[in-house]
């Protein structure tokens, strides 16, 4: 406390003045720490279940992609009459961007592995497949079924990847609510450490009108107050970011056959997001506090 | 407004909620004089110097601080000129978690010119008041005196122009007031501008033998040079 007695004479030394002009904050200060460790720690599972959304939504969109296939079995001499008739109706069917009909010895090859090179594909009631590929829009599957059933009798519209799509419409959803908490948590704890900077101010009137009297400018008299929040916000921050890394990291893993949950996580480089953690949480206190100060200081002339 | 007045008012006038305080003030504080302000209590002394150092507007007139007008000063402004006026408060206010030397040197720290504040000028500073064995002691533990005198010398480290004393002599005694009042007539023997607002008539008498002081009185909410009968 007492700097006098030190051999240089100096007083308040040039760094640690402004820290001291201040006295203890008491229970803002604590506060402060709480809040800023409370919002890191559940920004932590908010950025983990929007992350593992985001995945969720990228594989799921990825095998939307594939499309659709449209089998064909028909009589061997109906075979290309529908066949031709199939690929008029998809190519009139809006929403879909491309049709292309498998060619036998693709279809061969397909087979290949299961019945050997020697399968006369021909003589064999094999359906013919032909590949759909939506554009962004989309095409109406109860209609195009309808249309099939009218004017190709042997089709059969096999939309294996269409139930993903709601699927792949709730992780986005999941995902946007993710990202939405952690901006209600962001502002939340602005709200919080703005209060907490008002009551020290508050409690403080006294040191801040000697401050002003003795020609102190408003942007020292802020710093003392901003410093010491943005301090322990970083401090509470990083200690919720903690907390909330480990309890990630103890989540069962894939190998538990812990299903939807196993996906909740971070993975390899997404571990690093958690470091950017505690400096922006300090960064939202330092902007909460500068204002704060600056508002009240106003007040006094 | 003349060369080397540091503060002129200009027809200043100070109503609140309660009524008209001050008003038609016009005088100018002259650089290197020496003053007294007096008045009956609730007279408007404290008002008046709160308005030379920027704490308070007029409602009416102009007060014109080292040649800026107060109403056209920013915040910043307002902090800089202070650093050109000691102000010794009524109760004189300190930072009571920090100890008497570290009050002192406030001022400084403020300015950011910590550098300036050797040990050795600070010391000196402390015995001149009079407080060198008391450095390390907190406000709340110091007699009315010693803050006083601690007060004056936080006033006067920056070097100011000007010195605004609030009834420096409030509450100590006779001898106390003496040795208080002997640091402002130093203080205006080096150069100093004084300004002290006392209602204490036996004090401003004493210090008729010492300094030749100009005695403004504030009387029916008017400000008069008052007489050489007090
Ligand atoms: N903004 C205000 N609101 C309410 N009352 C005020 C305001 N400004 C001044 N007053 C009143 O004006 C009167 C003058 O106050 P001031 O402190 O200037 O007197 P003073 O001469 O310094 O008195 P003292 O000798 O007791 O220190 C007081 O009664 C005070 O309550
Ligand atoms: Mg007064």
């Amino acid at each position: 406390m007492s700097a006098s007695k030190d051999d240089s004479g100096l007083p308040i030394s040039h760094d640690g003045s402004r820290d001291r002009v201040v006295p203890p904050t008491g229970f803002t200060a604590g506060l402060t720490t709480f809040t800023s460790a409370a919002m890191a720690f559940l920004v932590v599972f908010a950025l983990a279940l929007a992350l593992a959304a985001d995945r969720l939504s990228d594989r799921w969109s990825a095998a939307l992609a594939g499309g659709a296939t449209l089998r064909i079995l028909a009589p061997a001499e109906q075979m290309d009459s529908q066949l031709a008739q199939a690929v008029q109706v998809l190519k009139t069917t809006p929403g879909i961007a491309e049709v292309r009909v498998i060619t036998p010895e693709e279809q061969q090859a397909l087979l290949e592995p299961w019945f050997g090179p020697d399968l006369p594909v021909d003589a064999l009631p094999v359906p013919r497949l032909i590949d759909i590929r939506e554009d962004g829009r989309g095409y109406d599957p109860q209609g195009l079924r309808l249309r099939l059933a009218a004017e190709v009798p042997g089709a059969v519209l096999d939309d294996h990847s269409r139930w993903q799509r709601p699927l792949v419409k709730a992780a986005q959803r999941v995902w946007a609510l993710g990202l939405f908490s952690i901006v209600l948590m962001g502002a939340t704890s602005a709200a919080m450490i703005t209060l907490a900077t008002r009551a020290a101010m508050a409690a403080n009137a006294q040191v801040v009108a000697v401050l002003r009297l003795i020609g102190a400018r408003d942007s020292y008299i802020a710093s003392a107050f901003v410093r010491r929040f943005t301090l322990r916000a970083f401090f509470g921050a990083a200690i919720g970011t903690a907390a909330g890394a480990l309890a990630m990291y103890l989540l069962p893993s894939k190998k538990d056959q812990a299903m939807i949950l196993s996906g909740l996580g971070f993975q390899q480089l997404q571990w690093l997001w958690l470091l950017a953690l505690p400096p922006i949480i300090a960064a939202v206190a330092f902007f909460a506090t500068r204002q704060a100060t600056r508002r009240e200081l106003r007040r006094l002339r | 407004m003349k060369e080397r007045d540091l503060i002129d008012l200009e027809n200043v006038a100070y109503t609140y909620s309660g009524g008209e305080l001050l008003s038609e003030m016009t005088l100018s504080i002259a650089s290197g004089a020496f003053y007294f302000l007096t008045g009956p209590s609730g007279s408007g002394k404290t008002t008046f110097l709160k308005m030379c150092y920027g704490a308070l507007v007029p409602t009416a007139g102009n007060i014109t601080i080292f040649g800026q007008d107060l109403r056209a000063m920013t915040r910043d402004d307002i902090a800089l000129t202070r650093r050109r006026i000691g102000v010794v408060h009524q109760d004189c206010q300190f930072l009571d978690h920090l100890n008497v030397v570290d009050n002192i040197a406030l001022p400084l720290a403020a300015a950011g010119q910590d550098s300036l504040a050797d040990g050795a000028n600070l010391k000196e500073l402390l015995n001149w008041v009079g407080l060198g064995h008391r450095a390390d002691a907190l406000p709340p533990e110091l007699s009315g005196g010693e803050r006083q005198r601690a007060a004056l010398a936080r006033a006067v480290i920056m070097s100011p122009d000007i010195i605004l004393a609030d009834e420096p002599t409030g509450n100590v005694d006779w001898e106390m007031s003496q040795r208080l009042l002997q640091l402002l007539v130093e203080l205006n023997r080096m150069g100093k501008t004084v300004v002290i607002a006392s209602h204490d008539l036996s004090l401003i008498r004493a210090a008729k033998t010492e300094v030749q002081a100009r005695v403004l009185r504030i009387y029916n909410k008017r400000v008069q040079l008052a007489g050489a009968n007090l």
